[in-house]
């Protein structure tokens, strides 16, 4: 097993509130790790603290052997994280193509002047992310909709969507926030084939979800947040049978006062 | 160009080819139309081609990158003052156009990177309120310092300035071959027009690149943006110095064309009116700018002309004053605009990718 990304000891606070404190966790290159517990338990802090959107009080990333810069999305970008959000955040005034095409914008280099006198450099990298944005919209199964202002595309459409730009910037780790939020049974089972097909592809997938079937169907390992700390992390048939998570879930002893 | 043909009611859709040649032809026989109907509205086509580079600079920063900008004018200033500076008997100094006019679009984008360092986390009302105050500072600049040492002349501003003059053809005089003259007017018309002919070729270059998605995506969603790897900082700096850089060669031409600046030509209102023509065209799209610029440097001068008979005849003399008049019809055109057309005369249909590329795929 090759470590890909080490949270060590990551903690943060807003003011008062702990919503994270002293996650430490592993996640191995080509694995689907999911990352559960109650609402308000942290998870999606943990996506904004590892993708440089928020800046965590303690503790560090580590992603292929080196630290990751906090604070910093775009570098994280660069190193090869990419996310999407829980709720569907899309560049309404460009189609689905030219959303997918700004996904790629990490990995390309044309410089104000290479576009101002169309160097063959810009003009020939132009072409490849175009013809890269295609293919993604394929893989995702959307090409039919490359032209359509991606506002008008159906939920299920724009959540794959989201997930073709993500992909545009080559990660290694894909964070996805719960993807299968408002999706019925039906779209919920083809995101789980598109998932399986990218972590197929080499991709890690890191996956906050709240559809158990879904988390347990397609995860290899499972941690569970409650109240910002991680509580266990096995794979999901261990994790269904662990106490601590069962009391999270249902209430218990352990949250009497 | 085809964002243009498309603007055009009618003809554009159903014939894109005449429609191109008929607004190539427009553009190229403008001046001579107006001639004919006097030297005042050959001075207003100029001024209509200024205010294409100023709108369509505005809608870079406005209408591309989503950072509303009320200060714009102040670069303008910028642009001008330094064709002052450099090319008037002021300092006595007069450098050629080829050094004065980049020299006031580099100092015009640095004052665009000043402005943007303090307002990078500002967005919307916010973004406004410190802009408009950033235009104001430069202009009360301009006016006040002439004292302790005289460096912009104060409120009297600078006159006299050099005219155009392109490696010794100068474009204020006008050109003769015997009998036949071409006017001073006609001249600057149509280097104007090559400066706005540049500028459209330039902004649509930038806008179906990298630099025109990632602004087209900070201003849609600005933390979808950074998630995806744009470096939401730089950017916002990079459209604000571009932006400047229209202004400040516009600047420097008025400043040419008109041969004398003051802090009045850059006023808060100077600021608004080229924003109304960026929303009155249709923000985000090329087009719009030009439209916008075009019809509310015109529409106010048309019936200018009209209401000052037309009162005279009624009431025997001038109740309202033109200048009065201008700004009622102003903000009547943009009630109404914002009634009829909230998308502005040429709705934004601009496109972020080359099209070339698109038919291969789907």
């Amino acid at each position: 097993m090759i470590k890909l990304l080490e949270a060590r000891g990551v903690g943060k606070r807003f003011g008062g509130l702990t919503a994270l404190s002293d996650v430490s966790l592993t996640i191995n290159k080509g694995e689907v790790y999911g990352l559960i517990g109650p609402n308000g338990a942290g998870k999606t802090t943990f996506f904004n603290v590892l993708t440089g959107a928020y800046i965590p009080d303690d503790g560090e990333f580590v992603f292929n052997g080196t630290e990751l810069p906090t604070g910093k999305p775009h570098l994280v970008v660069q190193q090869g994280i990419a996310r999407t959000f829980q709720n569907i955040r899309l560049f309404g005034q460009l189609t689905a193509l030219e959303n997918v095409m700004a996904g790629h914008h990490i990995r390309t280099k044309a410089g104000l002047w290479g576009i101002l006198i169309q160097s063959k450099h810009a003009i020939e990298e132009e072409r490849l992310t175009t013809e890269r944005a295609f293919e993604l919209l394929k893989y995702v199964g959307i090409e039919r909709f490359a032209h359509t202002i991606c506002k008008s595309l159906s939920y299920g459409d724009q959540r794959r969507l989201e997930i073709a730009r993500a992909l545009a910037s080559e990660p290694q780790l894909l964070a996805l926030d719960e993807p299968a939020a408002g999706m019925n049974a039906t779209e919920t089972g083809q995101l789980k084939v598109l998932i399986e097909q990218i972590r197929r592809d080499g991709i890690t997938v890191l996956l906050i979800e709240h559809d158990v079937k879904l988390v347990m169907g397609l995860c290899d390992r499972v941690a569970v947040l409650d109240f910002g700390k991680k509580i266990a992390e096995d794979v999901p048939a261990v994790v269904q049978k662990n106490d601590a998570v069962i009391s999270a879930y249902l209430g218990g002893p352990k949250h009497a006062h | 160009m085809n964002e243009l043909i498309e603007a055009v009611p009618f003809l554009g859709k159903r014939n894109p080819k005449l429609t191109k040649w008929l607004i190539i032809i427009l553009a190229l026989v403008a001046p001579l139309i107006a001639a004919y109907f006097g030297r005042s509205w050959m001075r207003i086509l100029d001024f209509a081609l200024l205010y294409m580079m100023l709108a369509l600079g505005l809608n870079l920063v406005v209408g591309f990158a989503g950072l509303l900008d009320l200060g714009y004018i102040a670069f303008y200033a910028v642009g001008a003052y330094t064709w002052a500076f450099l090319a008037s008997p002021h300092f006595g100094v007069h450098m050629p156009f080829w050094i004065v006019l980049p020299l006031g679009a580099a100092f015009a984008a640095l004052a665009g990177i000043i402005l943007g360092f303090p307002v990078l986390r500002l967005r919307g009302d916010y973004l406004a309120i410190v802009t408009l105050g950033f235009g104001e500072i430069v202009r009360i600049f301009m006016n006040n310092l002439n004292h302790p040492v005289n460096i912009t002349n104060g409120p009297q501003g600078i006159n006299a300035l050099d005219s155009l003059n392109l490696f010794g053809w100068n474009l204020s005089q006008s050109l003769s071959f015997g009998d036949f003259k071409i006017h001073y007017l006609y001249l600057y018309y149509y280097f104007f027009l090559l400066c706005v002919v540049g500028s459209i070729i330039f902004i649509k270059r930038l806008q179906i690149s990298r630099v025109g998605r990632a602004w087209a995506a900070m201003r849609d969603d600005e933390l979808a943006a950074k998630a995806i790897g744009i470096n939401v900082r730089n950017m916002k700096l990079l459209a604000f110095s571009l932006g400047a850089t229209f202004g400040g060669v516009a600047g420097g031409l008025f400043g040419s064309f008109q041969g004398f600046v003051s802090p009045e030509s850059f006023s808060l209102m100077e600021s608004i009116a080229v924003l109304t023509m960026v929303v009155f065209g249709g923000m985000g799209n090329i087009a719009g700018a030009i439209v916008g610029a075009l019809a509310l440097t015109a529409l106010p001068e048309i019936l200018r002309n009209i209401a000052l008979p037309v009162q005279e005849a009624l009431f025997g003399t001038v109740i309202l004053d033109p200048e009065v008049l201008r700004m009622l019809l102003l903000s009547l055109a943009m009630i109404l605009m914002m009634l009829l057309r909230p998308a502005g005369l040429v709705p934004a249909h601009a496109r972020y990718s080359r099209p070339e590329l698109l038919k291969g795929g789907a």
